[in-house]
């Protein structure tokens, strides 16, 4: 299990280097730099802002900088926002997104299963085609025309919710809401098939047989075993989330990395764009050894060969 | 004896999308306190269904009893609650399954699941059940059972897990232990020790046992009675004495004919020709006999009623009938149910 | 077993006879058989939901095609003095509540009604002549509560009540409807070819690693391993930086690591499809490795293929709209589901219909290619088979 885990670890390393390595070199082909045409500067105002970037230096020499830095948790002046490190307006800015991310997760999940679970029980009754209907409805509304619709209704036209920015929990809401039907959606979709097929296992039948209670054998027995699967579907939760932070939050007007993003899309900020990437890899990278761990720990099948292999 | 449980006319029906498949059309039989019942039959004879019924275990929405009696104890099993039913399942009736690799919980330790029984029938607390699963885990022959408590299904083999699955069985002493086809899935040396087990066992517990199973073979060591299925209906039903050295039915003969023994070292193996008929659409009159060789005219028109042969044995054949021409069985099955009655059923090594 | 005998004395004792066989019916079958693929059509034809779906995606697929030149405007036919106008449909301007006359309606507040309707006629353009008014709250003198709806034929204002907008024009004066389609038309055609490249490269790379298997197949799992663990999101989001915005570094963003799926798919169905017994018996009796490949391996994994790709187009329109929402798809003036979306925001609060219309055809077009795709999914599902 030790080794299984350093060595995943390793894996985590290998990649995060790869993704640094790629995008810096891939910025660097890019035009732009933080002079601005209008700024008329002097060929020495010129020459000091580069140095300030270290800009003027050969780009193996920026790279070999650059790679040193981010292991430290350095990820160079943002060519914007008053020079400020990316580090700073990342951290300034991961509250919003976090809080968004983690409710929808979490709510999202919950109320996925609760609905899949619904449905497998009632399967092929009214209920089971309201709900899968939600769910494809769910996964196939892109997340940004479901924003739309609740912010035109709920708060415009009905004014039950802010309509944007940030500050008290009502804010939260509508962007949480907005965010959470994809995870929502496909975990009531894989709770529902995994469920029902469970449900029509062999040891379905021998617990029943046993006398367990209807309802000990839909919690105990079924839908321990539906769920185990479930963790295998979080890595794409996990990225529809990060999509769906960069959309919702330019929508709502969240201050977060998401719509930092955005905005640093709009006026080249190179090193902020590339901070932010190589942020959402790393929280992806993380979840998927998260997962691939939980897996490992909630399903007893997986333990010994997990250590062995 | 007493009559510990009595099935009248039970018939059992699935609704498919082809429309509905009679699997089982109208089956009579009891079963007395501690006697074993061996239940035989090809694939969809509708043996396995007929167990499942005993428990209301038929797969919902589909499977339904459409009319007849189960009596356990002077009630009727059909006609009772869900709840009810909970209370008597793995209580006084508990059952053995066909398939041990599928039919454990896989993330469950094997310790909770036979422990899950005992706390909700005899209200234990979790130490007199864990107490409890240990002794049952060494009386069906599972080494070390403090530790393989603690373990899950798939640490262990086929046959340790059919073990489990007998102790889990037999946690709470039932009055009836359905055992469904219990060693069909395992190596044949395994095969006789849960068989085995299963003997030493009714001997100490003074279960009934119903024992569902395609292979007349292992029939013949284990039962005290037997009822042949056929096409949801028992056609022959005897004591073991009964069936293997005096059958009647000609599915019997065929059965028995198409059975492997050592001392037979002549003849070729019988097969019977054919399958069986689509439940679907069941045939008018005999469903055997598209079947049978020896069939008579009536059979496709009448379906035959059970003949009374002795006190203990009936056959459903118009052979029987008083009218009917005398047809022996074919010669090598005549000299098997002989070999059979030199070498001794169940009730001749007692 | 008490009925034994009972009714000896109706018996036919004539038919007491051994039968006599015509023929041996013992062994007809009486179903007929189908091959796989035939149970698999069967089952998708009978499948109504994904039917319809079909019949929607063809109608769109047709009308991205047809749809610009079914009126006279152009994708970049800008007019600033059309700009915004509402959608506006003959013969269906006559049903007011379905949208089409032609006019923008809204409520205003005020202190009171002449207050309220002051700011409409404000709004409007001061065209006062071609607002209604009708009043919906007196008010009581204290601010906002009194409240009037405005609709204001803006095609009369105009002096355009013969010009047909269908689904009205957008900031600078475009027929929606044309770039509607057009749009559609190409958020289709990057799916497509997306979801193709994907498939070539996905089902090439899969089926070699695990066709030839041993060192191929290790070196070519360690490369996989690595890219695995790249988001998708990340690696589009450099791609779309680095490219040129339009339509072909759009494909090149999505397939750059779109096939990676595919491919670990097919390794997955082909090993497990190369170690069964057919497979093995084939290989005994000396069949070369191409018909092994096309009369074994291709027809056996076709399905969960085809599958894969019917949830890769979604996803791959999905991304190309979102890509444009956020700024970094394709730029004005070409269109797609994406930028028509993003313009519709823009204008939410004022001109809803600019995002209703891109936004219910790109919700449409996922939901049919989503439930096709679960149609296909049980049609190739043997369990499913009836």
């Amino acid at each position: 299990m030790f080794r299984y885990i350093l060595r995943r670890i390793l894996y985590m390393a290998v990649t995060l280097f790869i993704i640094a390595t790629v995008s810096f070199f891939l910025m660097k082909m890019l035009p732009g730099s933080p002079l601005k045409a209008e700024d008329k500067l002097s060929e020495e105002q010129r020459e000091i802002v580069l140095e300030k970037y270290g800009l003027n230096d050969p780009v193996p020499v920026q790279y070999v900088r650059y790679i040193g830095g981010l292991v430290k948790g350095d990820l160079g002046i943002s060519f914007t926002f008053d020079n400020t490190p990316v580090t700073k307006i990342l951290m300034d800015r991961i509250g919003p997104s976090a809080q968004l991310g983690a409710q929808a997760l979490l709510i999202g999940t919950f109320l996925g299963i609760l609905l899949g679970l619904i449905a497998a029980i009632s399967h092929n009754g009214a209920l089971d085609y309201t709900s899968t209907i939600l769910a494809v409805l769910g996964t196939s509304i892109p997340s940004f025309v479901f924003a739309g619709l609740l912010q035109r209704y709920l708060a415009v036209e009905w004014e039950l919710f802010p309509v944007a920015l940030w500050g008290t929990f009502e804010h939260t809401i509508l962007p949480t809401v907005a965010l959470m039907i994809f995870p929502m959606a496909t975990a009531a979709r894989f709770t529902r098939t995994e469920m029902i097929e469970v449900m029509g296992s062999n040891f379905i039948t021998t617990a029943r047989a046993k006398g367990v209670s209807e309802y000990g054998i839909i919690f105990k027995h079924g839908l321990r075993n539906a769920l185990i699967p479930l963790v295998t579907v979080m890595g794409p939760m996990a990225v529809s989330l990060m999509t769906g932070t960069l959309v919702i939050e330019k929508i709502f007007a969240v201050p977060g990395i998401g719509e930092q993003f955005v905005t640093s899309v709009m006026v080249n900020d190179y090193p902020t764009i590339m901070g932010t990437t190589l942020l959402f890899a790393f929280l992806f990278v993380l979840i998927i050894l998260v997962i691939d761990l939980l897996y490992v720990l909630i399903d007893p099948r997986i333990r010994l060969t997990g250590g062995e292999s | 004896m007493s009559k510990l449980l009595e099935v009248k006319d039970l018939k059992v029906s699935f609704n498919t999308y082809n429309g509905e498949v009679q699997a089982v059309r109208g089956v009579t039989f009891d079963l007395n306190k501690g006697e074993t019942l061996a239940i035989v039959g090809e694939s969809g004879s509708g043996k396995s269904v007929t167990s499942m019924a005993l428990m209301q275990l038929l797969p919902k929405p589909h499977g339904y009893v459409k009319s007849g009696e189960i009596l356990f104890e002077g009630e009727d099993i059909v006609k009772k609650s869900t709840r009810d039913m909970q209370k008597i399942r793995g209580k006084d009736i508990s059952m053995v399954f066909q398939d041990p690799m599928s039919s454990l919980n896989p993330t469950m330790k094997i310790g909770n699941q036979i422990m899950e029984g005992l706390i909700k029938h005899q209200n234990m607390n979790r130490t007199n059940a864990r107490k409890k699963a240990v002794e049952l885990l060494e009386l069906v022959g599972i080494p070390h059972p403090e530790t393989r408590l603690n373990q899950y299904p798939h640490q262990f083999s086929g046959g340790m897990r059919q073990r489990v699955v007998v102790a889990i069985a037999l946690a709470c002493n039932p009055k009836i232990l359905i055992a469904d086809e219990p060693t069909t899935a395992l190596d044949v040396t395994i095969q006789a020790q849960i068989l085995e087990l299963m003997k030493d066992i009714q001997k100490e517990t003074d279960s009934a046992i119903i024992f569902i199973t395609h292979d007349l073979g292992v029939v013949a060591n284990v039962a005290d009675r037997v009822a042949v299925m056929y096409a949801g209906k028992i056609v022959e039903i005897g004591t073991t004495d009964d069936i293997f050295y005096n059958a009647k039915h000609p599915y019997t003969w065929g059965l028995l004919g198409s059975m492997p023994t050592l001392d037979s070292d002549e003849e070729e193996l019988f097969a019977i020709p054919g399958s069986p008929p689509d439940l679907l659409n069941p045939p008018k009159g005999d469903a055997f006999a598209p079947r049978n060789e020896f069939a008579l005219e009536i059979d496709t028109v009448m379906e035959p009623p059970m003949f009374k042969v002795s006190d203990t044995h009936y056959a459903a054949t118009w052979l029987l009938h008083e009218d009917a021409p005398k047809i022996e069985p074919p010669e090598s099955v005549q000299r098997r149910m002989q070999g059979f009655s030199n070498t001794g059923s169940k009730d001749g090594e007692k | 077993m008490d009925n034994e005998n009972k009714n000896n004395n109706n018996v036919p004792k004539d038919l007491l006879v051994p039968l006599e066989r015509k023929e041996d019916t013992s062994d007809k079958i009486s179903r007929p058989s189908r091959t796989f693929m035939q149970d698999a059509r069967r089952t998708f034809f009978k499948n109504k939901l994904a039917m319809i779906c079909v019949f929607i995606l063809i109608i769109i697929s047709v009308m991205s095609v047809v749809g610009p030149g079914m009126n006279d405007y152009g994708l970049d036919d800008q007019d600033l003095s059309r700009a915004k106008m509402p959608p506006h449909v003959p013969v269906l301007e006559n049903i007011s509540w379905l949208g089409f006359d032609g006019t923008l309606t809204d409520e205003f507040k005020g202190k009171d009604i002449e207050e309220a309707t002051k700011n409409a006629v404000a709004r409007y353009g001061n065209d006062a002549d071609f607002i209604d008014i009708k009043e919906l709250d007196k008010g009581d003198g204290s601010a906002k509560s009194a409240e009037v709806q405005a609709t204001y034929h803006i095609y009369e204002a105009k002096d355009m009540g013969d010009q047909y907008f269908w689904l009205g024009t957008d900031t600078l004066g475009r027929d929606q409807w044309t770039r509607l389609w057009l749009g559609t038309r190409v958020s289709l055609i990057i799916a497509l070819v997306a979801a193709a490249i994907d498939l070539v490269i996905g089902v090439a790379y899969g089926g070699v690693s695990a066709f030839y298997g041993g060192r191929v197949d290790n070196v070519m799992q360690r490369i996989l391993e690595v890219l695995v663990g790249i988001p998708n999101l990340v690696v589009i989001l450099l791609m779309i930086l680095v490219l040129q915005p339009g339509i072909l570094s759009i494909i090149i963003a999505l397939t750059i690591t779109g096939w990676i799926g595919m491919a670990r798919i097919v390794r997955g169905e082909i090993l497990k499809l190369k170690s069964q017994e057919f497979v093995l018996a084939a290989r005994t009796l000396g069949t070369s490795n191409g018909k092994i490949i096309s009369r074994h391996l291709v027809p056996n994994i076709s399905g969960i293929i085809i599958i894969n790709t019917m949830f890769t187009i979604p996803s791959a329109i999905f991304f190309e709209a979102f890509l444009s929402f956020i700024g970094l798809g394709l730029v004005p003036p070409e269109a797609s589901l994406g930028t028509l979306i993003n313009t519709g925001f823009e204008n939410l609060r004022l001109y809803p219909y600019l995002l209703v219309f891109p936004a219910v055809l790109i919700s449409v077009i996922m939901i049919t290619f989503n439930l096709i795709g679960d149609g296909l999914r049980d049609a190739f599902d043997p369990k499913m088979h009836k």
